[in-house]
Formats: C-alpha cells, sequence, structure tokens
C-alpha cells in the first residue's frame, strides 16, 4: 500500500481524505435544507448565503446513467488509457436518500447490468498517477460487486 | 412595435475548407442583404456571435466600415437565438428602425472540447471524464425513457426523419437518407444513443435582416413577422448539463420557461402552429422537447412518430430542414438556421421540402449547455 502522503485527492474538499470510511463533502441549507454537492457558500435554491459542510450518504440508487463510448478528449481528460485501450466505462446520478444526487464515474465489472435503481456504494480509490503520487478519486459501484 | 424578418442569408452549413467562419458569416450577410435588396450602409446597427470562430465585430472590415453599432452575443448554444432577440429588442425599443442578426462558426472535428472551469466547474470534472455533453444527452434520455415508456425505435424514427429531411436540403450537411438499419445498427455513443442519432460540431453561417413591423412591406413583399421571442435559463431543480450533482426536487426545464412565455407573448398555442424547428442535438433532445414545448403530452412520443405526424406532410412537421442531425452545429449559426428555414417555409420557398397547405404559423427552440433555451414564434 502507497502511504497516504503519496496519495493525493483530485481536488481539495470533495471528500474526506485520509480517512478509512471516506464520504462525499456536500453543503446543507440552514435556511431551506437544501443539499449540493460539491460543497457551495450560496444555496442554488433559496439563493441565501447560509450554508455548512455535511458529509453525504455513502450508499444511493442508480438513477440515470449511460455509457462513455469514446476516448473523451485531452484536455481536459487525464485517463490513463490510450485509443488502442480505452474501455467504454459508466456515468451515472446516484440518489442518495434524502440529500441529493450527485454525478459519478461507475466502476463495475460489468457494464452491461446497469439498470436505473440498482444499489451503489461509494467507493474513494486510486484513478491515476501524477508526478510519482497516486491520484485518489471518488466512484460508485453496484453494492452486489462490494 | 411588431418586428418583421425582412431578409435572409445562409453560407451552406457543413465543412468548408479554406473559408474561414467569419468569411462564412460575411457569406450569409451578404446573402440576407441581397434577399431584401438593401445594402450594409442601411444597416443601423448588428448582433452578432460566434463560439469558436472569432469576434463577430470584425465582419465589418469586410462589410464595410460604416460606424454602426455592432455588439458581439455569447450565449452558449442559444447564441444565435440571443442575437435574434437582442435585434428584435432593439427594433421593439423604438431606438432603431432597421438591422442585423448574424451568427456563424468552424468547430474542429469531434466532440466539443470543454473547459470544465469555464463553466464554474472544477478542474477534476474534466480529469476523470465527465465534461462531455453527449454524457449528458444520454443520461437525460435514459431517464425519461424509463419514466414514459419511450422505446428505441422512436430515438430511430427521429433520425431516420431528420436525415431524409436533409437530403432535400440544398444547404444541409449530410444530404445522404439513413435506413432505419443503418441509423439501428449504427456504433453506440452514449447509451441508449447511438452514432447516427447524434448532430456534430460544423461550420456555417446565417444572417436576417429585421425591421420595424410598419416599414416592412417598404422593403419585401413577404415580410415574416417576429411574433415572440424568449430566452431562458435554467430554475433549481431542472436536470440540466454539466450538474455535478441534481436536486431530489424536479423543476421544468428552461424549455418549458421559454415556450410557456413565447406562446404568452403571442397569444396562440402549441395546436395552432403549422411547423416547428426543435433542437435536436440527438434524437432524445428531439423527444423531450416536443413535450417540453408543450406540443405533445411526456410518452405520445412514441405514437407520433409511428404515425408520422412530425413528417413534412404530418400535422406538426419538425425539423423540415433535416435539424442539426443532417446540418451539423454550428454553435453561432445554429438558432439562426432554424429561424431561416421557418422564414422559407412561411413564404412558400422550401421547395422540395416545402409543408404543404400554406402554413402561417412557425416555431423555432434552442436548447444548450448550460442549461439556456431560446424560443421564437413567427407569422407569415
Amino acid at each position: 500500500m502507497p502511504s497516504i502522503a503519496d496519495q493525493i485527492p483530485i481536488a481539495e474538499g470533495l471528500f474526506t481524505w485520509p480517512s478509512n470510511d471516506p464520504r462525499l463533502i456536500g453543503s446543507k441549507c440552514n435556511d431551506c435544507g437544501t443539499v449540493t454537492f460539491p460543497a457551495q457558500s450560496g444555496c442554488p435554491a433559496c439563493c441565501g448565503e447560509n450554508t455548512e459542510p455535511i458529509e453525504l450518504e455513502r450508499k444511493g440508487k442508480l438513477w440515470t446513467w449511460t455509457i462513455q463510448g469514446f476516448l473523451p478528449n485531452r484536455p481536459p481528460y487525464e485517463g490513463p488509457e490510450t485509443p488502442e485501450t480505452f474501455e467504454p466505462f459508466g456515468v451515472g446520478y446516484v440518489e442518495l436518500p434524502n440529500q441529493v444526487r450527485v454525478e459519478t464515474r461507475i466502476q463495475t465489472e460489468d457494464i452491461a447490468k446497469l439498470r436505473i435503481g440498482m444499489e451503489m456504494d461509494l467507493v474513494v480509490e486510486k484513478y491515476i498517477e501524477r508526478d510519482g503520487k497516486d491520484i485518489i478519486a471518488y466512484f460508485f459501484r453496484p453494492a452486489d460487486e462490494s | 412595435m411588431d418586428v418583421a424578418i425582412i431578409g435572409i442569408g445562409i453560407h451552406p452549413f457543413g465543412r468548408t475548407e479554406g473559408v474561414t467562419g467569419l468569411e462564412q458569416g460575411v457569406h450569409a450577410a451578404r446573402e440576407a442583404l441581397k434577399d431584401v435588396g438593401l445594402d450594409w450602409n442601411d444597416m443601423e446597427f448588428a448582433y452578432g456571435g460566434s463560439s469558436a470562430a472569432g469576434n463577430a465585430d470584425s465582419m465589418v472590415s469586410k462589410l464595410g466600415l460604416t460606424g454602426l453599432q455592432f455588439i458581439n452575443v455569447s450565449n452558449g448554444c442559444a447564441t444565435g437565438g440571443s442575437a435574434l432577440q437582442s435585434a428584435y429588442m432593439a427594433i421593439q425599443s423604438g431606438m432603431f428602425d432597421i438591422g442585423m442578426a448574424v451568427g456563424f462558426d468552424k468547430h474542429p472535428r469531434g466532440a466539443f472540447t470543454v473547459n470544465p472551469e469555464a463553466s464554474g466547474l472544477g478542474k477534476w470534472y474534466g480529469d476523470i471524464g465527465m465534461a462531455l455533453t453527449p454524457q449528458f444527452f444520454g443520461m437525460k434520455i435514459q431517464r425519461y425513457m424509463h419514466e414514459y415508456d419511450i422505446s428505441e425505435d422512436t430515438l430511430i424514427r427521429v433520425a431516420v426523419k431528420n436525415f431524409k429531411n436533409g437530403a432535400k436540403n440544398p444547404n444541409a450537411w449530410r444530404r445522404n437518407a439513413f435506413s432505419y438499419d443503418d441509423v439501428a445498427q449504427s456504433q453506440m455513443v452514449c447509451h441508449p444513443l447511438r452514432k447516427y442519432m447524434f448532430c456534430s460540431p460544423a461550420e456555417g453561417g446565417c444572417a436576417m435582416i429585421l425591421c420595424r413591423a410598419d416599414k416592412a412591406k417598404q422593403y419585401t413583399s413577404n415580410p415574416v413577422f417576429l411574433k415572440a421571442v424568449a430566452v431562458k435559463t435554467r430554475q433549481f431543480g431542472s436536470f440540466e448539463v454539466f450538474s455535478q450533482s441534481q436536486a431530489l426536487e424536479r423543476a421544468p426545464a428552461p424549455t418549458v420557461q421559454a415556450s410557456t412565455a413565447a406562446f404568452e407573448m403571442a397569444g396562440i398555442g402549441p395546436e395552432d402552429i403549422d411547423v416547428a424547428q426543435l433542437q435536436d442535438t440527438e434524437s432524445g433532445a428531439e423527444i423531450m422537447h416536443m413535450a417540453e414545448n408543450g406540443f405533445c403530452a411526456d410518452g405520445d412520443q412514441e405514437k407520433w412518430l409511428r404515425e408520422g405526424h412530425t413528417e413534412i406532410d404530418g400535422k406538426l412537421p419538425v425539423n423540415t430542414d433535416g435539424g442539426c442531425l443532417a446540418n451539423g452545429e454550428p454553435v453561432g449559426a445554429s438558432g439562426l438556421r432554424q429561424v431561416y428555414e421557418i422564414c422559407l417555409q412561411l413564404r412558400g420557398e422550401a421547395g422540395e421540402r416545402q409543408v404543404p397547405n400554406d402554413p402561417k404559423t412557425g416555431y423555432t427552440h434552442v436548447y444548450g449547455a448550460p442549461g439556456l433555451s431560446g424560443v421564437t414564434i413567427m407569422a407569415a
């Protein structure tokens, strides 16, 4: 296992890190209760500025999905694939109960099994290597693969 | 003060090697002037836009340095529609009598490249492979098909129709009709959307000359009147492109707001429209936009497409010029291309693809990143 010092989150403030049980960090409006991800200072629902960070649920249901069928343009894409090694990957929105729907890449052994409503779990793991360090990102994975 | 469109011009859409986007805009502007028999120095103002082919106001170096008010417009996929709306307001305010709305573009081949930070998103969003508009379109129609029981058959029929119409349009990019099987068997791009269900970034230019309605007959015998123009942005709870999260509560799409506002302004309803151009970035978009614009109930699209209601001879012809699917999407010009087509249809000049029975009212609709929509309603 690489040491924590060699593991860098893909962005600050997206998820709790370092952690044995990482969670996505959203924000909740103290006035109207609206939850957003990533955390933001203004509330998109009531236009107030009274929000605070909260940790989001790590389990949810797939609300919609697609399969990215071609290698995305670089920049901005930084995934490790080449045109020869590229494999289509899943993207979707996972509905976290009573909170928000989060857009996410989907990690699965079988993209053909994606269905609206399936149970999904948060995973935070290595995405790519950059300058000798592991870049850590969040994904969701079908619960039956966890 | 009502506003009329008295001159229209276009540079063919698609790929034109050796001709810049700006030159395509200049060509369209000259065609529009020629259409109504006016000169560039008759224009009191212009609004123009391009997303990837330079500043529209630099057209004046080629068209002539007349000192007119020229304002650049940049408003995502609604750039052309916003230029038109600005020109409409300039005349309606009483400040000007006559002027031009123009748009052009020239995009590199392949999917649009997005700079996430320019859209207020984290850099990570692009790093990880989510800053792609086709994913949004795939995810939105995937959910819609699930909720309203729409099958892949309907997605395929939309594409077949639009390419069939494009084959009858001399200014279209894709001028080959595709068979049902061609579309059904094309490569999967972003499930459930296949290659021939998507439009591509492209090139082209389009221009309109607008004037006070009470002066229109001085210039032309066949003016088209702008009865409504509306541009709206997303509200909390609508499902939009490049949303890192979505609210649990649902709100109507910006198209619904723009459409409602436009119908109210025009004082007519969807049932009164004779021909429509609806944003078909891909097949799914046209299907959802049929309902979002009020032309049918959610879920009725399956029946509408199967029964041919949106064909040129159907009860509501949609995308008679082939839409974005057959024309491609030069962002700055795309919304104006829709207006150009409606003008041709209402003037009875659409040739092989003319809607029968002398259409009197037309409708255009654009939708795009990051969640905005522009609608116009026109009458002969």
